[in-house]
């Protein structure tokens, strides 16, 4: 449904002002700015010198040309050139982007170093410190993931419990909605008293942080299923085990669902603070490292590593929703 | 066709209402809806009850099914007291309530599953949707089904697990009138084929008169028995035999209702 419109939707945008003739012209004006960033980066001198300012040259340079064979191609790629037609004013937006970005930092020197760095100094810090920012990822990958999945596990578990058992909700209830709004990271003084390392109380925090809103939206989405289903499925002979896992949890899944977004989100700004606890490794922690010896660029370059993963488990996240939920197309 | 009730012969049950009486609470008052029903149900008899739109009916059928226990009096199958729900009694409300996340043939196979018999009677399932007519869409959801298919499943639902007393609760009440006309002889047939003991809850007087052995009227709430019509006519009916054009008369003047409508 979507993808359709979004396909007759660029096939309007192309209709009205992506093609001419044979050729895509979006294309050639995204090729354009790109290939003027990559003139400016080599042809104009650094005020203060970046590293890597070639190699960024080549890059964008290759973009530009790969843009052109695009502009002569895309007519003839079917689906996929739709989709690419579909991206083009962002082509144009991010070569835009870079010549400015170029231009203000290194070349000009408006925005000075160190509070900011042109685009081929995140370049360099990627080429110079790749092999410890790989370590970090994993450092920071291992983290978040035993935090939040023990998070999520546990926090489903408490949410059913919640959302189905009268007496569990009466006591838990209340406490889970004073301790919910309490950031993670106020926990710190106390974990530390209780947990054998700090890495055991990063986990913590990180699992703190996923878990709440996962327990918080399983119980009311427990609590919010029809009655009617329960009915149904007693006298269909369903026993109390039947009821919660093969009516309750399924039609909650939408709400624990919304639950497990929010955590992913919450966890991963926690992640930061919880590797400031005596980490070695980690990409907060390399942040911080970074910051304290003003290496802002290798900051800014890190975030953007961050940025990406966060976005590529939001999207393996919207996938497994779409695989869990498929039932509630077209209900909504 | 008829491999359901081959299989196993549901033993139709008998089911009585004792003296029953029954009262929610709402907002601290009681509201009585049931009020001294005597009722006794022949083992495979079609038994219609109609009466007006909240008068308690469907309470009547929730007691039936062991949903809730009656304040007093006692309801009993084949003399047993009903104290909880049993894919022997199978309840089918005027809403499907097809379980949205589970496909046709998985709702279907709810009540075996629930009973640990899905792995096997797997073709239990399959004869159950046959028997609606929608072997086709085993593996559609349940928001793909127009009202009426829906509806059908539900049936399914109910039928694969051989009940010996099926209770209806305004089952086609949703339905267009066309619908509703083939679902009202779809159902008769089924009636017909597994021999079960049939409680249906309508408000519609022509259902009642063309489906049922025996009406019977309830008053407004708190409902008590008013009256008792046997339909003795052969299947099928004609809607328009002067004599159930008669009972339609009589059964209209006990609701209240008179001249000619």
């Amino acid at each position: 449904m979507s993808n359709a419109t979004q396909s007759i939707e660029a096939g309007g945008f192309a209709a009205n002002a992506g093609w001419s003739g044979q050729l895509w012209l979006p294309g050639l004006i995204a090729a354009a700015s790109w290939a003027a960033t990559a003139v400016v980066t080599v042809a104009l001198p650094d005020v203060v010198p970046w590293g890597s300012a070639g190699l960024f040259a080549i890059l964008t340079g290759a973009g530009a040309a790969a843009l052109v064979v695009l502009a002569l191609a895309v007519p003839r790629l079917g689906a996929a050139g739709r989709t690419i037609v579909h991206y083009g004013p962002w082509f144009i937006a991010v070569g835009v982007w870079f010549f400015l970005w170029e231009l203000t930092t290194a070349k000009f020197g408006w925005l000075p170093k160190p509070f900011f760095s042109p685009p081929h100094g995140l370049l360099a810090v990627y080429v110079a410190e790749w092999e410890r920012l790989l370590i970090c990822i994993g450092y920071s990958l291992r983290l978040w993931g035993l935090g939040f999945f023990s998070g999520i596990a546990v926090g489903f578990v408490v949410g059913v419990a919640l959302g189905w058992s009268k007496g569990f909700s009466y006591w838990g209830m209340p406490i889970l909605k004073l301790i919910g709004p309490v950031p993670a990271t106020a926990w710190i003084p106390v974990t530390f008293y209780f947990f054998p390392t700090t890495f055991h109380a990063s986990i913590f925090i990180v699992a703190l942080s996923a878990g709440i809103p996962v327990a918080i939206l399983t119980a009311s989405g427990v609590a919010a299923v029809n009655r009617s289903y329960y009915d149904v499925a007693r006298t269909l002979g369903a026993d109390s085990r039947f009821l919660v896992l093969k009516v309750a949890v399924p039609a909650s899944l939408p709400h624990v669902f919304v639950g497990l977004f929010m955590g992913l989100y919450y966890s991963f700004a926690v992640l930061v603070v919880a590797e400031m606890l005596g980490a070695k490794y980690g990409l907060g922690w390399y942040i911080q490292f970074q910051t304290a010896y003003s290496g802002y660029a290798n900051v800014y370059a890190t975030l953007i590593i961050m940025a990406l993963i966060c976005a590529g488990l939001v999207k393996l996240l919207f996938v497994g929703r779409d695989r869990l939920l498929a039932w509630q197309k077209g209900i909504l | 066709m008829s491999a359901l009730a081959k299989t196993t012969p549901p033993a139709a049950i008998e089911l009585k209402a004792e003296a029953v009486s029954h009262a929610y609470e709402i907002d601290g008052r009681t509201l009585e809806v049931l009020q001294g029903i005597d009722l006794t149900v022949a083992p495979g008899e079609f038994v219609a009850l109609l009466g007006p739109s909240g008068c308690g009916k469907s309470t009547l059928l929730r007691l039936a099914a062991g949903l809730e226990s009656p304040r007093t009096g006692r309801v009993t199958e084949n003399g047993t007291p009903i104290g909880k729900p049993d894919p022997s009694r199978i309840l089918v409300f005027q809403d499907p309530t097809l379980f949205p996340w589970r496909t046709v043939w998985k709702n279907v196979a709810t009540g075996l599953e629930a009973r640990g018999l899905l792995p096997r009677e797997k073709h239990r399932v399959d004869q159950a949707l046959a028997l609606v007519k929608l072997e086709k869409f085993a593996n559609a959801y349940p928001h793909q089904l127009s009202g009426g298919m829906a509806q059908r499943v539900a049936i399914a639902r109910a039928l694969v697990n051989d009940p010996a007393l099926l209770l209806l609760d305004e089952p086609f009440g949703k339905l267009d009138s066309l619908t509703r006309l083939t679902m009202q002889n779809e159902l008769l047939a089924l009636w017909k084929r597994a021999g079960f003991t049939a409680l249906l809850v309508t408000h519609d007087v022509e259902e009642a008169l063309l489906l049922a052995d025996r009406v019977i009227v309830l008053s407004d709430r708190p409902a008590r028995i008013v009256a008792e019509i046997t339909v003795d006519k052969p299947h099928p009916r004609r809607r328009d035999d002067a004599d159930l054009v008669r009972l339609r008369q009589d059964v209209l003047a006990q609701l209240g209702i008179h001249g000619d409508v």
